[in-house]
Formats: structure tokens, C-alpha cells, sequence
């Protein structure tokens, strides 16, 4: 049929619109149900917990009386808790302690693996990849089992080296009970942080390190003058990460607190929350202590989410 | 010259050194699952698993509730890997293909969601499940991990969404293939690899999480595996660590092994994003 010029370009501008329309809905409905998600199942969980945090909610509550609003009465409770006190203190510094390890550790293997020859280089990598891999759970009960004060490996050779560790219980004593958690979380943290600063380490030009070398740097020199500086966003990002993830440790406490750790002395932040609230029914302070720990998270966040916003674009 | 092979007689050693230290606990899981119980509970530990034995494996197979634990980790992680694929897909080609009002907010909550910590949503995590009734239910649980993978998956697949040149679709729509064709043709083959990589991530994360199972899976018969091997472990009381080493073994395999597939995107990702700057 004969078009006319008219009529048809009229109906063209009109379905071109249409689709344009139907192109501006396409990525609301795209995100839709990503949206739909996290606001449902975890936005008003959010949401919720702030309520919980502000209200009375027992095991009365829980068994359907209304919950009273109480202000800010939870909060003052714990922070008016020295135990409370307690447990942010070690939470606090279980973190930092274990963070400085798992960098100084991760680093020296790193800069290892530059040094080493190519075989032994491939095999560390596929050893840390394995390190790596394990699920958190199934490595804390091997390692519980290597601390097993029976039967366990180190009380074994700690004998054979001539100390008197036949019977010895690692988690009796706080201490020991930190340093043996410590143990688990440095080894699970180092393989990613260890293998990721040693893949930065090989994108680092050779001639600004040589350059270094003929000006007459040695190796600390070169490295502290060199590497280190050009690796620092990169440090800065690992630490970040592990500083959230360590802040947050529970099944590593969890499962050797099953295993014969005292637990009013061995908590930290999450386990306390999880053992109040799920524990003793008290759903409001449990709420009170989860908020505050979100709210230091966010807080240590912001450097983390200032760098990745520099360095991404949105 | 003394002087630099000793230095590096000794940078050898240091390596042996964390190799041995990094696989020695898996391998010592391993080998304590194969042997006698007798000879775990003997003074001398032997290092490897002769005389071995597969008695401890059949005990794990033997556990109440080990085979409905499979069952239902089996199932938990299959709906999550599934239905976050799809969700996080569709929302990383909105974010990656498409301008829109609220795309820039919603990038900034998917990364600010990832920060804020599993361990202090617990609580209300199980009071809103217990009102939806779906405590002890795997669509519940389901729930819970979906949003917990999604803002990873969303925030890596529009990567490579992104890396997928525009023209490519176009020069297919050109040459007389639908949107739709274009997309399966030329898009799909391209996100493949961001799409194995970010469900077994997900896989990983799902298979191996403990705590929210611990809580919304509180009855025997609904716990998944990481639940069961506590509960086993517990039971035990450090009388039988060949049998809590059979079954830690037997969840950590598929585990390693899907992990070992995947690392390389993992760390080469996460590499392109903090080198690019």
C-alpha cells in the first residue's frame, strides 16, 4: 500500500514514543524484585530491630502482650552494664589484634611469594587456596580438635618439645581461649589478604624498584620507600574488610565456648547479643546491643565505602 | 655470596614453611576421618591413616538426621543459587544497560546493605520469620540467604554486564534480530563467566552458613549440614573425632572443590577494582 507522508510518520512518532515509554518502565521492573527483596526481607528487619531496641519485649511479648515503648531505657541498661562493657572491650580488641597479625602475616607471606622459586610459589598458592576454601565451621572443629586436650596434636608436641602439656585444656582460661580463637581466624584471614597484596605486588612496575636499586636503596629500604607506598590503597582496602569481618566473629567463639570456654568471659559482641535475645528471651536488649554494633560497623565503614566510591565508578 | 644463598636457603624454608601450615589442618582432617578410634585415642598421633578404615564414615551415614540435613542444605542452597541468579541478573542489567531516576541510590544501598553485619540482624531476622511463620521452614531460610548474596551478586554481575559492549547488542539488532534474540545470542555468552562465578559464590556462601541456620532451623529435622555437624560435635564431647572428622570432611569438599573453581574471579575482580583508581 501507498503510504502517505502525513499520517504514517504521525503513527511512527507515536509508537516510537510508546516504546520509549515502555523502555522507561524496563529498569523499574528489572530491579523490581531485587527491590522488593531486600526491602521486605531485609530493610524491615532493620527497621524492626530499631523498634525492638526503643520497646519492653520479653518473653512476655513473645507470647503476644503488647510491647510497651520504653525510650531510650534499653540502651541505658547496657550501657550502664559493665559486662556489656567488658564484651565491646574484648570485641574491640580481639578485632584489632587479630586484624594486625592477619596483615603483618599476610604481608611477609606475600612479599615470600616474590621471593620463592616458581614450583614452591605454585604449591603456597594452592596450599593458601585450600586454607582459604575451608567452610568456617568445619575449620574451627579441626582446629578445636588439634587443641582437644586429650588427644590433641599440640599438647602432643608441645610435650614432646619437653613442656608438661599432657592434659592441658586451652580454653579453660580466657587467654588461651583468645589466643586459640585467634589462631583459627588468623589462619582462615590470611590466605585471601596474603594472595590479593601479592597480585598487587606483581602490577607494580619493575623499573620504579630498580630505579630504586641503582639510587642505592636496599631491600628493607626499597620495600618500605617503594612497595609499601604504592600498595597502600590496596592495604587500606584489606584492612577495612578485615576490621568488619573480624569485628563481626561468632562461629569461631560459638563452637569453642560449646567446647569447654567459660562463657561469661569469652563473649563478644554478637554471641552476647545472639545469647541474650535467643538465649534469655530478652528480644529488647539483645536489639539494644545489636544496634550499637551495626551502628560501630557503619561507622568503620565509611572509609572503606569512601575508597571504593573513589575508586568505582557508580 | 655466603651471605645471599643463606638468605635464600632461608626464604625456601619460610616458604615450606606457611605451605605446611596452610594445608596441614585440612590434611590432618582428612587423615583422622579414615582412621581406628583406637588409634586416635593412642598416646602417639600417626601421621598417616594406616592401618585406615571407613568405619567412621559409615557412622556419619548412619547419624539420625545426617541424610535430611544433606536433603535440606542441598535444597536451601539450589533455591538461593537459583533465584538469586535470576534476581541479581535482572537488576544488574537495569543498573548497567539502563539511566533511570533512584539508580544511583540504589547502587549506594547495595553497597552500603553489604557492610552492615549478619550477626547483629539475627535477632530480628527470627522475630520476622516467626511472624510470617516460617521459622523451620526452608522457603524462610531461603529468604534470608537471598538477601544476603544478592547485593554481592548485583554489585559484581553489573560489572560485567557493563564490560559487554553496547554496539555488539546493536550491530545484532541491526542485522534484523529481535531484543530478545540479540540479548540470548550476543549478551548471555559474554555474562557467562560473571554468572558461574557469582553462583558458586553464592553456592559457597549458602552451603557453609552457620548461624542463621542455628537459629531459624532450631528443630533437628530441619537443620542443614553445618547445624548437624555442630550438633553431632557436641554430642561427642571429644570422644569421637573420627566421626566429627568424616563428616566435617564430607561438607568440605564440595566446598574446596567449588572453591577452587572460582577463586580466580574472585581475586582478579576484586584486584581490577582496587587497581583501577
Amino acid at each position: 500500500m501507498a503510504t502517505r507522508v502525513g499520517s504514517p510518520t504521525r503513527i511512527q512518532i507515536g509508537a516510537a514514543r510508546a516504546r520509549r515509554r515502555r523502555v522507561r518502565g524496563l529498569p523499574y521492573l528489572l530491579v523490581a524484585p531485587a527491590a522488593l527483596l531486600l526491602g521486605l526481607v531485609l530493610a524491615y528487619p532493620l527497621v524492626r530491630l530499631g523498634v525492638l531496641s526503643f520497646q519492653e519485649y520479653g518473653l512476655r511479648q513473645q507470647f503476644g502482650a503488647p510491647a510497651d515503648w520504653v525510650g531510650l531505657d534499653n540502651f541505658r541498661r547496657i550501657l550502664g552494664d559493665g559486662e556489656f562493657w567488658s564484651v565491646l572491650w574484648r570485641t574491640v580488641l580481639f578485632c584489632l589484634s587479630t586484624v594486625a597479625l592477619t596483615m603483618g602475616v599476610a604481608l611477609a607471606v606475600a612479599v615470600l611469594l616474590t621471593r620463592v622459586p616458581r614450583h614452591l610459589r605454585l604449591a603456597m598458592l594452592s596450599g593458601l587456596l585450600l586454607a582459604w576454601a575451608m567452610p568456617p565451621l568445619t575449620a574451627t572443629v579441626v582446629w578445636q580438635w588439634m587443641f582437644d586436650t586429650q588427644y590433641g596434636l599440640v599438647n602432643w608436641l608441645l610435650t614432646r618439645l619437653g613442656g608438661d602439656f599432657a592434659g592441658h585444656s586451652w580454653l579453660a582460661e580466657p587467654l588461651s581461649f583468645y589466643s586459640v580463637a585467634a589462631i583459627i581466624v588468623v589462619w582462615m584471614g590470611v590466605p585471601f589478604v596474603a594472595i590479593t597484596l601479592y597480585a598487587a605486588m606483581t602490577q607494580i612496575p619493575r623499573d620504579v624498584v630498580e630505579a630504586a636499586a641503582i639510587d642505592g636503596a636496599g631491600p628493607w629500604a626499597r620495600f618500605r620507600d617503594v612497595t609499601v607506598p604504592l600498595l597502600a590503597p590496596i592495604i587500606a582496602i584489606l584492612t577495612a574488610l578485615s576490621i568488619l569481618w573480624n569485628f563481626r566473629v561468632f562461629t569461631q567463639i560459638y563452637v569453642l565456648q560449646k567446647a569447654g570456654g567459660v562463657t561469661e568471659e569469652t563473649n563478644v559482641l554478637g554471641v552476647y547479643a545472639y545469647r541474650i535475645a535467643i538465649g534469655e528471651n530478652r528480644f529488647d536488649t539483645g536489639a539494644a546491643v545489636a544496634i550499637v554494633m551495626v551502628l560501630l560497623t557503619l561507622l568503620l565503614t565509611l572509609v572503606y565505602l569512601r575508597q571504593m566510591v573513589r575508586t568505582e565508578e557508580l | 655470596v655466603t651471605a645471599s644463598r643463606r638468605s635464600r636457603v632461608l626464604t625456601y624454608g619460610a616458604g615450606v614453611l606457611v605451605l605446611l601450615i596452610a594445608i596441614f589442618p585440612v590434611y590432618w582432617m582428612v587423615n583422622t576421618s579414615f582412621r581406628r578410634a583406637i588409634d586416635i585415642q593412642s598416646p602417639d598421633p600417626s601421621f598417616f591413616p594406616s592401618p585406615g578404615t571407613l568405619e567412621n564414615y559409615r557412622k556419619v551415614f548412619d547419624t539420625e538426621f545426617f541424610w535430611t540435613a544433606a536433603r535440606n542444605s542441598l535444597m536451601v542452597t539450589l533455591l538461593t543459587v537459583g533465584l538469586a541468579l535470576l534476581v541479581a541478573f535482572l537488576a544488574a542489567v537495569a543498573v548497567s544497560r539502563f539511566r533511570f531516576r533512584g539508580r544511583k541510590s540504589f547502587i549506594v544501598a547495595i553497597l552500603i546493605i553489604q557492610m552492615i553485619p549478619a550477626e547483629a540482624l539475627i535477632i530480628s531476622f527470627f522475630k520476622v520469620l516467626d511472624g510470617w511463620h516460617l521459622i523451620n521452614t526452608i522457603i524462610g531460610l531461603t529468604l534470608t540467604y537471598l538477601v544476603f548474596v544478592l547485593p554481592f551478586m548485583i554489585w559484581t554481575l553489573r560489572g560485567f554486564v557493563a564490560n559487554v559492549p553496547r554496539e555488539l547488542e546493536e550491530a545484532a539488532m541491526v542485522d534484523g534480530s529481535s531484543r530478545i534474540r540479540a540479548f540470548f545470542t550476543v549478551t548471555l555468552p559474554l555474562v557467562a563467566p560473571g554468572l558461574v562465578a557469582t553462583s558458586i559464590f553464592a553456592f559457597i556462601l549458602t552451603w557453609n552458613e552457620f548461624i542463621y541456620a542455628l537459629v531459624i532451623m532450631n528443630r533437628p529435622e530441619h537443620q542443614t549440614l553445618p547445624v548437624w555437624l555442630q550438633a553431632f560435635n557436641e554430642g561427642a564431647r571429644g570422644t569421637d573425632w573420627g566421626g566429627v572428622m568424616a563428616g566435617s570432611t564430607l561438607i568440605a569438599i564440595p566446598v574446596i572443590a567449588f572453591f577452587l573453581l572460582v577463586q580466580r574471579w574472585v581475586t582478579s575482580g576484586l584486584l581490577a577494582g582496587a587497581v583501577k583508581g
